[in-house]
């Protein structure tokens, strides 16, 4: 139905994804990425959305939502029964994010998520003039930002390592294109796909 | 829109959970809306325990249906593009044959001897008026509450009969306080005097004050504390509030008033022995009592696709029975939305106006139409 163009790291998230594949969004937002998936790669899946706006407009797509708060848990999902959970730009506002990663890992074989890179280079100059970064992927003031736990491509990565999660795949975006060279610094996005080692 | 009931009689016996079987009854039923030339158009609609088949529109009585926020042109459930049935249950009291009708072995009301029916004996009578109507298949199934029961057992009952089940602010089977808040409201009907064991049509009587007590026990479980507390509060009946209390057992709370006020008018139309045939029906409703309790082994009967929605403030049939159907729903692979509606009325909100709900069931609806290839 829609033709509007999915954000990069959702595409990129999309390319990763299996046809066919059974899918879990958590925090799925208005259903874009099921939607593009389910009509493009034939993919079976359900969103889970808290938002009341978001969750009109997942219908209004036609992509099956549960209305749910992902922190009080991923019970009703069942163990192992998707091949894919995915989180988008939403791990950095959890507050349990490090039982909603556990979670994630054993609802689906593979876990795909994607956040704001914190130690991109422009939020240290930021900090170094005394200033906490607003940047296009974190676009808060301190005082009203929803993220909770922001972190750096390393710091996810001894997360993941402590929850006995091993990484698949990795890409760094900047400003929705990709870079190799100095990611860390240069990446104003992380994108994660792991599974249980 | 101005609606007009139609009936359909039925010779063909239709067997009974309870066992034994039911002949020659009649439905009422209205209908909405033109039926496609492909039949596939149709949506079904069950009512819960005190309604009727008039679900939308004003009937020659100049009475709205019990759904009309709902069900009508361009409402959520758009007749100008679907053919929607409201079908009155058999054992009810709005036409439809039940224990107030004459029974041919004995020339007398039924009464007492009626059956006790099954919310999955209501759903086998809709099938035939189904059947006769020319409908195969629905396009949805739609019910609240016991209307949701049936809207689920038909899921599971006739799973190739229905595209979708839109099941509102239902569960897949009671809870004991579900049960015990019904058998108050039961012995408050058996137990009063003018009941004459069922039979006091025959005595031309009701057994009013045990209808009364029954609506006022119901009436409770319909609303949320919250909504209770905003809108009777410890308000004084006929006083301000700050008036020295009149220390009787005469009404003196606003909330005394309104209950009575509910269930005098409950006991000037509803029938005593149909209070007792649904309120039972709810309690035995359990589909996966044949499946050991496993409602996701149940609910592996069915192959539509759902829409599940609850109520933030309903303690009757509470988010957490949606969800037990959703969990089910979800680890049988089907396809279901579900949606937690934040409304402060408890139960009653699945009657009422409410934007976020309405959006839903319409956008759903729109998904359905689309599906079908149904113009706009």
């Amino acid at each position: 139905m829609s033709k509007q163009p999915l954000r990069p790291d959702l595409a990129l998230i999309a390319e990763w994804i299996k046809p066919g594949a059974r899918v879990l969004d958590l925090g799925c937002g208005d259903g874009l990425l099921l939607d593009v998936l389910q009509r493009e790669r034939a993919v079976r899946g359900y969103g889970v959305e808290i938002d009341d706006q978001a969750l009109l407009a997942c219908v209004r797509r036609g992509v099956n939502v549960i209305q749910a708060n992902i922190e009080k848990g991923l019970s009703m999902f069942g163990q192992g029964r998707f091949d894919v959970v995915v989180l988008s730009m939403a791990i950095q506002a959890t507050h349990q994010t490090e039982q909603v990663l556990a979670e994630m890992s054993s609802v689906g074989a593979q876990g795909i998520v994607s956040f704001p890179n914190f130690g991109h280079w422009y939020h240290a100059v930021s900090i170094l003039q005394g200033r906490m970064p607003v940047s296009r992927e974190m676009p808060y003031q301190w005082y009203d930002t929803p993220n909770l736990h922001l972190s750096t491509p390393a710091d996810f990565e001894q997360l993941l390592a402590k929850l006995g999660l091993v990484v698949l795949q990795r890409a760094f975006l900047a400003n929705g294109k990709a870079v190799n060279w100095l990611a860390p610094l240069r990446a104003t996005q992380a994108i994660y796909r792991f599974a249980r080692a | 829109m101005q609606v007009k009931a139609e009936r359909m009689f039925f010779s063909e016996p239709l067997a009974l959970a309870a066992g034994g079987s039911f002949a020659d009854y009649e439905l009422v039923f209205e209908t909405y809306g033109k039926l496609n030339a492909a039949r596939s158009n149709a949506i079904l609609i069950c009512h819960a325990l005190n309604a009727s088949h008039h679900v939308a529109g004003l009937n020659e009585a100049g009475e709205p249906g019990w759904w009309d926020n709902m069900v009508g042109p361009g409402k959520p459930i758009d007749t100008q593009r679907f053919f929607v049935v409201g079908v009155n249950n058999l054992g009810s009291c709005f036409g439809s044959t039940g224990p107030m009708s004459i029974n041919p072995a004995t020339a007398k009301a039924w009464g007492p001897d009626f059956p006790v029916l099954t919310v999955e004996d209501w759903v086998h009578a809709q099938a035939r008026l189904a059947d006769r109507l020319g409908i195969a298949c629905f396009a949805a199934v739609m019910g609240g509450s016991l209307g949701g029961m049936q809207a689920l057992a038909w899921s599971l009952l006739y799973p190739k009969r229905l595209a979708h089940c839109i099941c509102i602010a239902s569960t897949a089977k009671l809870s004991a306080q579900n049960i015990a808040f019904n058998e108050v409201a039961r012995r408050a009907i058996i137990t009063d005097p003018e009941f004459h064991g069922g039979r006091f049509y025959d005595a031309a009587v009701v057994p009013r004050r045990g209808l009364q007590v029954a609506r006022m026990i119901g009436h409770i479980t319909y609303l949320s504390d919250d909504v209770m507390a905003e809108r009777f509060g410890r308000l004084l009946r006929d006083r301000d509030p700050d008036e020295a209390y009149r220390y009787t057992f005469d009404i003196e709370f606003e909330i005394e008033s309104y209950l009575r006020y509910q269930g005098e008018k409950f006991a000037g139309y509803f029938d005593a022995n149909t209070y007792l045939i649904i309120t039972r029906a709810l309690d035995y409703f359990d589909p996966a009592r044949a499946f050991a309790g496993d409602l996701s082994k149940t609910m592996a009967q069915a192959s539509c696709r759902f829409f599940v929605a609850s109520f933030t403030t309903d303690w009757r049939f509470s988010p957490a029975r949606s969800r037990e159907i959703v969990q089910a729903l979800l680890a049988c692979d089907l396809e279901v939305t579900y949606a937690e509606i934040d409304a402060p009325h408890g139960h009653d909100a699945f009657l009422l106006d409410n934007p976020q709900y309405h959006q839903l069931v319409r956008a759903y609806a729109d998904q359905i139409a689309i599906n079908l290839g149904l113009s706009a």
